[in-house]
C-alpha cells in the first residue's frame, strides 16, 4: 500500500498558543484513520492543516507524495482532492440543497448544471435525501443538514475525506444516520481521516486510532489495542473518563 | 432515515414560502383612545398655528396657491431631472461600492497594493465634504476641456455623487461581509472555490440580505443629496425654485420641491422600517442564524 497522507514534524500554533507541537502521521490509500483526544486536543486544528484551510509553521504535509505546504503548490488544487466536512454542517443558508452540492462541481470542475445536478441527485438519492433536493438547509434536520454536507463533499469526487466531529453537534437520535453514511463509505474504500468524540464508532470503523494529547500524539495503533490495552497513563485516564461517562 | 415534520421545523428564513399572518388586534378599546387623542393633539396644533398673528404672512411666502401653482411645472420638470441623477447614481453606486469592499475583503500579501488603494480611497472620500466634491469635478473638470472627457456639469455632478457615496456604501457592504461567519468562508474555500468565487457566491450573496436596510437607508440619503447639483446650474427641482423665487420673491416653490422630496422619500423610509420589522420576525421565528 502506499501513503496517501503523510504529514511530517508539523508544528501550529495560534497568536503564540502551541496547538500541534510535533506531529507525524500516515495514511495508507483506502485507510480509515480516527483521530481521538479531547477537546483542544489539536484534533480539527490538524484536519484544517491538512485542508490548508489554516497556514502551518513548521513541518511538511505530502499527498500523495508531493509536499502540498510549498508555496508553489495551489491550495485550489489540493482542496479539491479531499473533502471536509464540518462540526456545524457549515451549508450555504442561502441555496437549496441542489445548489448547495452543484456549487463545487459547477465552479470548479467546471462541470455544466445538467451534469453536475444529476450527480447530485444521484447522490442524494444514495443517501436517502432525494425529496429534500429543493428545500433550503435551515428545514432540514441537524442529521439531514450533515448528510446533505457530506454529499456536498462527495460531489467533488474527493479522493481523501476529513471529518470534523461531525456528530458532536447532533442530538444523540441522529447520530446514528450520519456514522451509517461513514461506514458506508469506508465500505466503498474511501481514504479517511476522521476526528471524532463516539469511541464504539472508532472501534467499529477504524484501521488506526491516534490519540492526541496537548499537540501530539501520544499513541497510535489498531483500535483493538488502543481500547483496551492502551500503554499510555494518559490515553488510559482518556478512555477512563469516556467509560465512566457510559460513552464506551 | 428520521424525518422530521415540517411543522416541527418553522418557516424557512430563505425560502419564498409564507409563514401565516400572526393575529395584531389590539383591540377597539386601544384603537378608539389613539384616535381621539391624535385628533387632538394635532387639531390643538393646527388650531395654535393657524390662530398666529403671523399666520397670514407665513401663509402669503411659503403656501401660497396661486405661487404654487405657477411654478409647479417648471419644479416637476427639475424633480424628473432629479429622478434620473438618483436612479443612474444609485445603479452605478451599487455596483461601484460592491467591488471595493470586495477588493477590501480579499486576503493574502497578494492583494496588499489593491487593499491598500481601496482603503485609501475610501478614506480620503469619506473626509471630504459632498459639496466640495461637486463643486471640484463639476467645475474643475469642465473647465480643463481635456479631449475625450465629457463637458457636462450634469455628468461630473452626479460623478461626484457616485464617487462619494461609493466610499459609504462599500463601508456598508464591507460590514455585511464581516457580518457572515467566518466558517461560510472556509466551507466555500474547503471545496475548491477561489477567494473571489467564495465571496461571490458564498459570502456576499448573504452580506447583501444582511444590509439591505442600510442600504435602503442610503437610498433615502441620496434621493435628497442629488439635489446638490444645483450648484452646478443644472436645472433640477431645487435650481427651478430658487430661479421662481429670484423672479417673484416667493418661497412657495421651494415649497413645493420640498413636498415633491417627500414624496419620493418618505414611501422609501416606510419600506425600509417594514422590511426591517419583517426580517426582525422572520429570525425571531426560526431562532438561529
Amino acid at each position: 500500500m502506499s501513503a496517501k497522507v503523510e504529514v511530517r514534524s508539523l508544528v501550529k500554533s495560534y497568536e503564540g498558543k502551541v496547538v500541534l507541537r510535533d506531529v507525524d502521521l500516515d495514511v495508507d490509500q483506502h485507510e480509515v484513520v480516527c483521530l481521538i483526544g479531547s477537546s483542544g486536543s489539536g484534533k480539527s486544528t490538524l484536519l484544517k492543516c491538512i485542508n490548508l484551510l489554516v497556514p502551518i509553521d513548521e513541518g511538511e504535509i505530502h499527498l500523495d507524495g508531493i509536499d502540498i505546504t510549498d508555496p508553489g503548490v495551489n491550495p485550489n488544487t489540493v482542496r479539491q482532492k479531499m473533502g471536509i466536512v464540518f462540526q456545524a454542517f457549515n451549508l450555504f443558508p442561502h441555496m437549496t440543497v441542489l445548489s448547495n452540492i452543484t456549487l463545487g462541481p459547477m465552479k470548479v470542475h467546471r462541470m455544466s448544471r445538467t451534469e453536475a445536478e444529476d450527480t447530485a441527485r444521484s447522490l442524494l438519492d444514495r443517501f436517502g435525501l432525494i425529496d429534500k433536493v429543493d428545500e433550503y438547509p435551515d428545514r432540514l434536520s441537524g442529521g439531514q443538514q450533515q448528510r446533505v454536507a457530506v454529499v456536498r463533499a462527495l460531489a467533488m469526487r474527493p479522493e481523501l475525506m476529513l471529518f470534523d466531529e461531525v456528530t458532536s453537534a447532533l442530538d444523540p437520535e441522529l447520530v446514528a444516520e450520519v456514522l451509517g453514511v461513514i461506514r458506508d463509505l469506508k465500505d466503498e474504500g474511501m481514504t479517511m481521516i476522521i476526528a471524532t468524540h463516539e469511541m464504539g464508532f472508532a472501534r467499529d470503523v477504524a484501521d488506526k486510532v491516534c490519540f492526541l494529547d496537548d499537540g501530539v500524539f501520544l499513541e497510535t495503533g489498531p483500535p483493538e489495542r488502543i481500547f483496551t490495552q492502551p500503554k499510555e497513563p494518559r490515553t488510559q485516564q482518556f478512555l477512563q473518563r469516556i467509560v465512566d461517562a457510559g460513552r464506551l | 432515515m428520521s424525518t422530521s415534520p415540517d411543522d416541527l421545523r418553522g418557516p424557512s428564513l430563505f425560502s419564498p414560502r409564507r409563514r401565516p399572518r400572526k393575529h395584531r388586534e389590539e383591540g377597539a378599546r386601544g384603537a378608539i383612545i389613539a384616535a381621539i387623542s391624535t385628533v387632538v393633539v394635532f387639531g390643538l396644533i393646527v388650531w395654535w398655528v393657524l390662530s398666529s398673528e403671523a399666520w397670514p404672512e407665513v401663509q402669503q411666502q411659503f403656501f401660497n396657491p396661486d405661487h404654487f401653482v405657477a411654478s409647479w411645472p417648471d419644479v416637476l420638470g427639475g424633480f424628473w431631472l432629479n429622478i434620473q441623477m438618483f436612479a443612474v447614481a444609485e445603479i452605478l453606486i451599487l455596483i461601484f461600492s460592491l467591488i471595493l469592499a470586495m477588493i477590501r475583503s480579499l486576503r493574502g500579501p497578494a492583494f496588499f497594493p489593491l487593499r491598500l488603494l481601496v482603503i485609501g480611497y475610501i478614506d480620503l472620500i469619506r473626509g471630504i465634504p459632498i459639496i466640495l466634491l461637486v463643486l471640484l469635478l463639476g467645475f474643475g473638470v469642465p473647465a480643463l476641456q481635456l479631449p475625450g472627457v465629457p463637458n457636462s456639469e450634469l455628468f461630473w455632478g452626479v460623478a461626484a455623487l457616485v464617487i462619494s457615496y461609493s466610499a459609504y456604501t462599500a463601508e456598508v457592504y464591507r460590514a455585511g461581509i464581516e457580518s457572515v461567519h467566518e466558517s461560510q468562508r472556509m466551507s466555500g474555500r474547503s471545496l475548491g472555490l477561489t477567494q473571489i468565487q467564495a465571496l461571490r457566491y458564498v459570502t456576499v450573496p448573504q452580506a447583501i440580505r444582511n444590509v439591505i436596510p442600510a442600504l435602503l437607508n442610503g437610498f433615502v440619503s441620496l434621493q435628497k443629496d442629488v439635489a446638490l447639483v444645483f450648484v452646478l446650474g443644472v436645472r433640477d427641482a431645487v435650481r427651478e425654485a430658487q430661479i421662481y423665487n429670484a423672479r417673484t420673491f416667493n418661497y412657495t416653490a421651494y415649497v413645493a420641491a420640498a413636498i415633491l422630496f417627500l414624496v419620493a422619500s418618505v414611501p422609501v423610509a416606510r419600506f425600509t422600517d417594514w422590511y426591517t420589522e419583517r426580517v426582525r420576525r422572520k429570525r425571531q421565528s426560526v431562532g438561529t442564524v
